[in-house]
Order: structure tokens, then sequence, then C-alpha cells
């Protein structure tokens, strides 16, 4: 049974969560999975988001962004539905990372953590996503896409742009 | 643990085992700078600063993290440490702002002082620096962000010494910034204890910022005059326009009772005495039943002359209602006013008054504490005794809000002693966090947890916890027993016989009032007289108030109706406001001659025909006894032209109405009063007899006055078995604490009077009268007011 009874939760995310905060010694260790798996369900971390884990673990809401603010992939304002993280680190960079970077803000109208105003897109430069070897590669969502070319940008945005008029 | 002995530039220091070797080198006079590193605080090694060269191991080490061991050999100061000191110099001054010539801390700053001595002048940074706007958090805690240095003091004072964990680090790398708990604000006790542990002027102080530098200011150490906990508190001050001014509050050198330790009361509380309400001339009734301003001569000419006719003549007073005569003319006292000038009052009451009508407002049962505890000997705790205990039974009160200091040393105590913490208590009280067992009582359980702990099984049968709560205790070797003013008469008996019935087990009563104890001990009771004797006897205190009467009198509250029917014609209120604690009505007293010494004019000094201004606590000498029976010095730090403390009011009082001062206050050479001739400055042989010489060469020897409290406080030695005063110590700004066993009294007597309690209870930010009239403390407490109706 949930120790929370009033989740902002899924029941799934919320039983997720009350199993996971056992598995440590501590309670307080499960609290980075739990950002994590937060941000994935909500978009980011609210405030709503915090003092509920905050109360879950049993550490204040303050303790909680002391971590969360360290994670550059934890963020505290939504996201786009699809999040595209263009990695400019140096293989990618060497293969033509900022092309992809500059053709993607060229394309959304937006520059780096900005989101598009129908709210589809955020588009973020990152560091090492560990695709050098099919470089340059970016990411979205959980979704990796490789051995860019500037060309294939507008595919893929097209691809994304179909999948949400199709409701997947 | 086992002493290891190891070597520091080349002496031969020996410790215990896994001491920190920064430790172990202070203590031994070898200084390494940290600004990470705090006594009583978890380590952080975070600032590089304490870094030294240990023998055999290839890099240099942190001396706050290294434990000694046996055969160390350490290096702490070299050209290899003084270059590694300055870099990490260099890389702290990189953004931090030159604004020393008007930050807070110039003066005193840590990073200033190391600067200076290993000498980063010349920044290898050459581009601009970042400056954000200084923020403020709260009425109290202001934050300049440039100046941080990361050493993050604040945030484990916060979290660990105060539990209140109000305090965080975001963004962790080089944006790292110090963030409060509200966002943009503090959502804390504002005890300010951030900005005392503060190594730079990062944290700043509301009630201090930018008003003085610290070389400007005098620094004098006294005792806090808000609560009941007694704080030494060390004021600078600064000389004004009418006398000397309160610029700052903290505890400058970290000694004395509370160490680090002050409260928002203690830190910020101190603008009573230049509130523009402040009373500075004595007000007499005229005939247009107007109080006018008059001299100091005319007003102490008025009362003596009225107070003699009460005395003097017997018969129906001239209102035709009264007895006058002895014992028509009541006294009250206050919990506010020193040991010295306790002690007068009731012997001008009992001697000169010649009345037996004589209280204060009780706020703890120190009668029957006392009387239970006579003839036992160290049964009573002082609070570093309570620091220091292994084993500590808190029952009723709410320390935290109440007694902040005694919360800080119980949480010190569990946290670095690893003391167990036994609350029980009908509300829930934020100490439970500390403790090993907690109990939660419905009211008015407190008789049955008393009986359930001296074995009754019956008792408090219905909560689970009570068995096991009874037993945990009955497992401690020794116990120290602190109760809240709750506990009174019956209750307290019962409590103290369990404890008094197991060895080792010593007691501390809580109440409100900086001298809440001392105006008990010092017989302001109309049964009782100082040392809590009966009235009634032939004791040498008994010989030398010859002729006081021997009934007991009236007490507080029947001697405010007793005034108000017209039975009582003369009343003298000293530091008590009973219009407004008692809900008197304008007027009652008309047919009343009443005189009123206070700050401020209360509902009661608006009532009185004469109002004299009187010396708040920082404006004067003398001592104080906290609730924990420590007898601490309070010094005159701040200066008030146009009032005068209460001890010198009584003396002249008495002197206008005929007495001869000598026989109230023993001052000159005939009793026994020692002057300081240059003795206490220290082991320079012949420096006594130098001053004494010289000084009375020049006319210049000391003409002890009768105006001197510390002339009395010989008479208090000499008379009150409990204060054995180690005078040195005392006069060294430490404590002295009473011993009630040392007192003689009849216990089942002092068990069947009227204890007469109220016990207050003030919050963080309110301390009564002083509290009202300090506007830092008003600010403060209508700030918690937003954040709780914004959490609502």
């Amino acid at each position: 049974m949930s120790v929370e009874t009033m989740s902002i939760f899924s029941p799934e995310l919320s039983a997720r969560f009350d199993e996971l905060v056992t598995r440590y010694p501590m309670k307080r260790s499960a609290l980075i999975p739990m950002l994590l798996y937060a941000q994935d369900e909500v978009g980011y971390l609210s405030d709503a988001v915090i003092d509920e884990i905050a109360r879950r673990i049993g550490i204040t809401p303050l303790d909680v962004r002391n971590v969360a603010t360290y994670y550059s992939m934890l963020r505290f304002k939504p996201a786009g539905r699809f999040n595209v993280q263009v990695c400019t680190n140096i293989s990618c960079m060497l293969r033509g990372g900022y092309k992809i970077f500059d053709r993607f803000q060229e394309r959304l109208g937006i520059g780096h953590k900005g989101v598009t105003a129908d709210g589809l897109f955020s588009l973020e430069e990152v560091e090492c996503i560990g695709a050098c070897c099919w470089a340059p590669a970016i990411q979205v969502n959980y979704d990796f896409h490789d051995e860019l070319t500037e060309e294939r940008v507008d595919a893929i945005l097209e691809q994304y742009r179909s999948q949400n008029a199709g409701g997947r | 643990m086992a002493d290891v002995t190891f070597t520091v530039d080349g002496k031969t220091l020996t410790a215990p085992a896994g001491t920190l070797l920064i430790d172990a080198c202070r203590k031994a006079g070898i200084e390494i700078p940290a600004f990470c590193y705090y006594p009583g605080l978890s380590l952080q090694a975070a600032c590089r600063m304490c870094v030294v060269r240990q023998e055999k191991v290839p890099k240099l080490q942190t001396a706050c993290t290294t434990p000694v061991a046996e055969g160390q050999v350490f290096i702490t100061e070299s050209p290899e440490i003084a270059q590694a000191r300055k870099a990490t110099l260099q890389l702290l001054l990189g953004n931090h702002p030159l604004d020393c010539p008007v930050c807070d801390a110039g003066g005193e700053c840590e990073l200033q002082d190391m600067t200076f001595k290993y000498g980063a002048g010349e920044s290898l940074y050459v581009e601009a620096k970042q400056h954000r706007e200084e923020q403020k958090w709260s009425p109290a805690v202001y934050f300049d962000r440039p100046r941080c240095i990361l050493c993050y003091r604040c945030v484990r004072m916060c979290g660990e010494g105060m539990d209140v964990w109000a305090l965080g680090i975001q963004n962790r790398g080089v944006t790292a910034v110090i963030a409060p708990n509200g966002g943009d604000h503090l959502d804390c006790e504002q005890c300010g204890m951030c900005i005392d542990v503060c190594p730079v002027g990062a944290l700043t102080s509301g009630t201090y910022r930018y008003k003085s530098r610290p070389w400007e200011m005098k620094h004098v150490s006294t005792v806090c005059t808000h609560c009941a906990d007694g704080c030494k508190v060390t004021l600078g001050v600064r000389r004004a326009n009418d006398g000397m001014e309160i610029v700052r509050a903290d505890n400058r050198d970290k000694s004395g009772i509370n160490g680090d330790f002050l409260c928002a009361k203690g830190r910020f509380g101190f603008d009573f005495v230049e509130s523009a309400e402040r009373l500075t001339q004595p007000l007499v009734r005229n005939v247009a039943g107007v109080l006018e301003p008059t001299t100091w001569e005319k007003a102490i000419r008025h009362v003596a002359k009225r107070f003699q006719e009460i005395v003097s003549r017997s018969g129906t007073s001239k209102n035709g209602r009264g007895q006058d005569g002895p014992g028509s003319i009541g006294v009250i006292g206050s919990t506010r006013t020193t040991n010295e000038e306790n002690y007068l009052l009731q012997k001008f009451a009992r001697t000169v008054l010649k009345t037996q009508h004589i209280d204060h407002e009780r706020t703890a049962d120190y009668a029957t504490f006392h009387g239970l505890l006579v003839g036992s000997t160290g049964r009573a705790a002082g609070l570093k005794e309570i620091a220091a205990a292994p084993a500590i039974l808190l029952l009723g009160g709410n320390p935290t809000e109440e007694h902040p200091l005694l919360a800080w040393s119980l949480r010190s105590d569990v946290r670095l002693n690893h003391a167990r913490l036994y609350v029980a208590n009908t509300q829930a009280i934020r100490l439970e966090r500390q403790a090993v067992r907690s109990l939660h009582l419905a009211d008015g359980d407190y008789e049955a947890l008393v009986r359930s702990l001296s074995g009754d099984e019956t008792a408090l049968a219905g909560l689970p916890d009570a068995a096991a709560f009874r037993d945990a205790l009955a497992g401690e070797e020794s116990l120290v027993v602190i109760c809240g003013a709750e506990f009174r008469g019956a209750a307290l008996a019962a409590l103290m016989r369990w404890g008094l019935s197991r060895p080792q087990v010593k007691f501390a009563l809580l109440s409100d009032g900086v001298n809440a104890r001392g105006a008990a001990d010092m017989g302001v009771y109309p049964d009782l007289m100082p040392g809590y004797q009966m009235l009634a006897g032939d004791g040498p205190m008994h010989q030398e108030y010859a002729g006081m009467p021997v009934t007991s009198g009236k007490d507080y509250v029947a001697m405010m109706e007793a005034a108000g029917s017209g039975k009582l014609n003369g009343l003298l209120v000293v530091g008590a406001d009973p219009f407004a604690a008692l809900g008197v009505a304008d007027g009652a007293l008309k047919d009343t001659f009443l005189v009123v010494q206070d700050c401020f004019l209360t509902r009661t000094a608006a009532q009185a025909d004469v109002v004299l201004p009187t010396a708040s606590l920082y404006e004067k000498t003398g001592t104080v006894t906290n609730c924990y029976g420590d007898v601490q010095m309070v010094r005159k730090a701040a200066d008030k032209a146009g009032v005068k403390p209460d001890f010198e009011i009584l003396v002249r009082l008495a002197g206008a109405m005929g007495v001869d001062v000598r026989t109230l206050v023993p001052f000159g050479d005939s009793q026994g009063v020692r002057a300081d001739m240059g003795q206490t400055r220290g082991a320079q042989a012949g420096e006594a007899d130098r001053h004494a010489v010289w000084l009375a060469a020049h006319a210049l020897e000391p003409k002890l006055s009768p105006f001197d409290p510390l002339a009395i406080l010989d008479e208090v030695e000499r008379l009150v078995p409990e204060y054995k005063l180690d005078r040195l110590n005392l006069f060294a700004g430490n404590e002295s604490t009473t011993e009630p066993g040392a007192g003689f009294v009849s216990v089942e007597s002092l068990l069947q009077r009227k204890d007469g309690v109220v016990a207050a209870h003030p919050g963080l930010f309110d301390s009564g009268l002083l509290s009202e009239k300090t506007s830092a403390l008003q600010q403060l407490r209508r700030h918690q007011e937003k954040l709780t109706v914004a959490a609502d």
C-alpha cells in the first residue's frame, strides 16, 4: 500500500517508489532514481514533485534541491514533449555536431534550453551521450539518432511530428 | 582512548588517539588556519587551508581530517605549506569583492587575516568579477553572495547545531551557492547562528550591517536580559548623544555557559534600550492628576515623604479606608532585576517599609524545588552539567521555544557526547527528534507518569510505551531530570522524591525571566526570606533584620486585591506590570499611593503617582541567577542619561526616609567590603601595593559608595548559604553555580504553602515588555507570522 495517500504520481510510479525506498539501508539513497523517474512521468521537477519526494524519504525539500541542482539532466522547468539533446563533445564536434545543432536551432526557431511555442520540442546542447563511434549523435527523450547529416535533421523532426499527430 | 605521542614542528605532543590533528595542535598552542573546520560540527574538508606536511606521506594532508596516531611527524609551517595556503587564498579571492572598507566583517574577517598572513595580495585572475546583488533573506539575515567562500559552516550550523536545516547548497560546482529553504527567504528560527559562524561578511546581521566598524566599539561581556537561560552576551557599545548605545550583540569570545550559542532574542533584541518610548525623567502626578516630569531629587523626596507618613503613623489612613502603620505598604519585585536589587528590595521592604507584603510574579515553584534539595549535595544541575550529562529526562516544557540555550545544549550533548535524551510531554515538541524515547501524555498525566516511574504498574496502564520508558530510565546509571514550570507543589515534590530515592539523579526546574530564580532565591516572597528561610527563627539573618514583621504577608494577587479595595495604602512596584498581568481595571488603585520603577510607561506605570525611570539590565552591574542556578556577572554596557539602576533608587529612598544606609548596604570599610586595588590584574608581584600607594598619594583611593551592588553581594554570600560563590570565577566572566542543598528550611512547611506560580510561555521572539519594545524582534515576529500565514 502506498504511504502517500495523496500522491501526485501515477499508481504504478507510486508503488515503484514505495518499493524503492526499502531497498537501501538509508531511504535517501533512493533520491536520485526517484528524481529521474518522477521527471520521466511529470516532465520536470515541479515544486510538488520535490515536496512529495522529500516527504517520501523524510528529508526537507531544500535537501532535494541541494542534490537535484547538481545534475544537468534534471530540470526544473517543463521541456517539450520531445526533448532534443544534441551532443557537441569532441567526437561529435569533429564530425559536425555544431552543424546539427545549428540546423535544429534554425528549424525549431529556438536556442539552447528553448521550448517551441506549441510545447512539442525542446532543444539542448549536451555533453557526451556515449555514442562517439557513430558521431555526430543526438538523443530525443530516450531514443538515439546517430551518424547524422544536416539533411536527416528535417526527417527526424518530421518523424516526431507525425508521431505526435498519430497520438502515440 | 589511549594517549599517543607524535611530533609537530619538532615539538613532542601527546593526545588521545583519534584526536584530530587540528584540535591537538590548537590545544598545544600551534595555530593551524581553517575556514571550513568548526569545532563541534561535522567535518567538511572543503577549504584546504589546514594543509600540513606529514612525514612519509606523498601529499599535503588536511589537519582537520587527520586523526593523530603514535609516532607521526608533522610540519605545519614551511615555505611549501605557505605556498599551498597562498594558492588557496588566491582561488578564494578570485571572485571575492574588495569591499573590505565597507564590509561588516572588515577588521574581524578570517579571510582578511589569512590574506594578511600569507600575502595573496596580487591576483592572477584578470577577468571581471561576477557581481550579484545582496539578498535580504529575513529582517535578521542578509546574504552577499560574492563574498561567500563556500566553507559550509552556516549550512552545518543551521542543520546540525540548530536542527533547523534551513540552509543548503545548490548548483554544486563552479556556480555553487548557499540557498535558503524558502527560495528567496529564510523560514527558520532566525537565531543568527549562521551570521555568527560566517568567517567572512557573506552573511550579515540586519541589526548591525553598515552601522559600525568592529574597532569603533567597546565590547562588554554581560548576561542577556530576555530569558531564564542567562546566556553570556557581548554587547558592542559606542558613544552616543545621551550616553552609550548598543550596536551589536554576540558572544564574542564564545565563553561561558552558552559557548557559541545565542538565539534571536539575545542577538537582535537590544534596541529597546534606545526606544523612543523609554522613560528618562521621573514623573510625579500633579494636582491636575497628570504625570509631570520632575527632577530625581523632588521625586525621591516626594516618595520618601509619603512612605514615611504611611509607615510611621498608625490608625486610620488619610483616605479613611485602610490602616496606616507597619504592614500597610505592598512591594512587588521583578524577575528582570539583579540578585543584589532583589535582595535589597526585600530588605528595604522588611526593615524600612516594615511590611511583610512582598512578592513577585512567580514563574516556577522554586520554594518546593529548593525545599526538597536541602540537606543533599550535588543534586542540582547547572547548565554545564546538563550539557555534558550522559542521560537526561525532560518532563514538560518546550525548550526549543522557551529555553533556546537548553535546547541547544541538549542537541549538542546528544550529537557530540551520544547522550540519551528521554522526553515526556503533553504536547509534541521539537526535541523529540533527538530523544531516544519519547512519551506523549494526555493533559494532566504528569502525576501518573511520576507514579509510573516510581514503580506503580497501574499508572499510565493505557499507554503502551510507558513501561518501556520506565525500564529504560531505570537502566540509566545517572540522570539529569529537567522539568518545566508545570511541575509544582505536590507534583514536583513527588517527582523529586522519586529522583532523590536513586543515586546520581540531578534536577533542574525551568522558569521565565532572566532572574526568576534569583528573585526567588533572594526571598522576594511574602513568607520566605533570602535562601527560602522562614520568617520566624533566630538565624543570623533574623538577628540582622531585627524588628521585621514575622507573619506571612499577602502574595502578588492578594496584594493587588487589597490595594484595589483600599486596604493597602502604598504600593511599590519594581519592574513588573500587575495591571496588565492580572487585568486590573484602570483607576482601581486610585486610593493607593502607587510608585512604579520601570523602563517604560507600562499600564501600571500609567496609573502610578510616581514613576521612576530605571536602567535596564544592560545598563547596570550586579549578578543574576539563571533557572539552573548558575550565577553570572552582569556588567554595565549601555548608558542612558536620566535613568538610574533600581539599586541606587532604593538606597536613595531609604536615605531620604532618614534611614542610615549603612544598615541597608554594608559599604565602606566597616563590614568587610573589599576593593580591587589591582590584585586581579595578574601575577606581577607588588602591583597591588603600587596601585594603592599611587592612588592614596593622589587622593584617588576608591570611595566605596552605597550604590555599589557588590557590597550587597558580600552580604548575600554571608547570609544565604546557597550562595557560596567562586568570586574569582565569577568576576572573570564565568558562572558560579549555587548549591541549594546547603540551605536550611523545613520541607513540610514549604509544601503546605500556596505556590502561586503562573507559568509564562514566551516564544522565540517574546520576553514580555522588553521584546514588545524591541523593534528588531517585532520585525522578526511579523516576518514569521507572514510565513505562517503563507504556509496555511
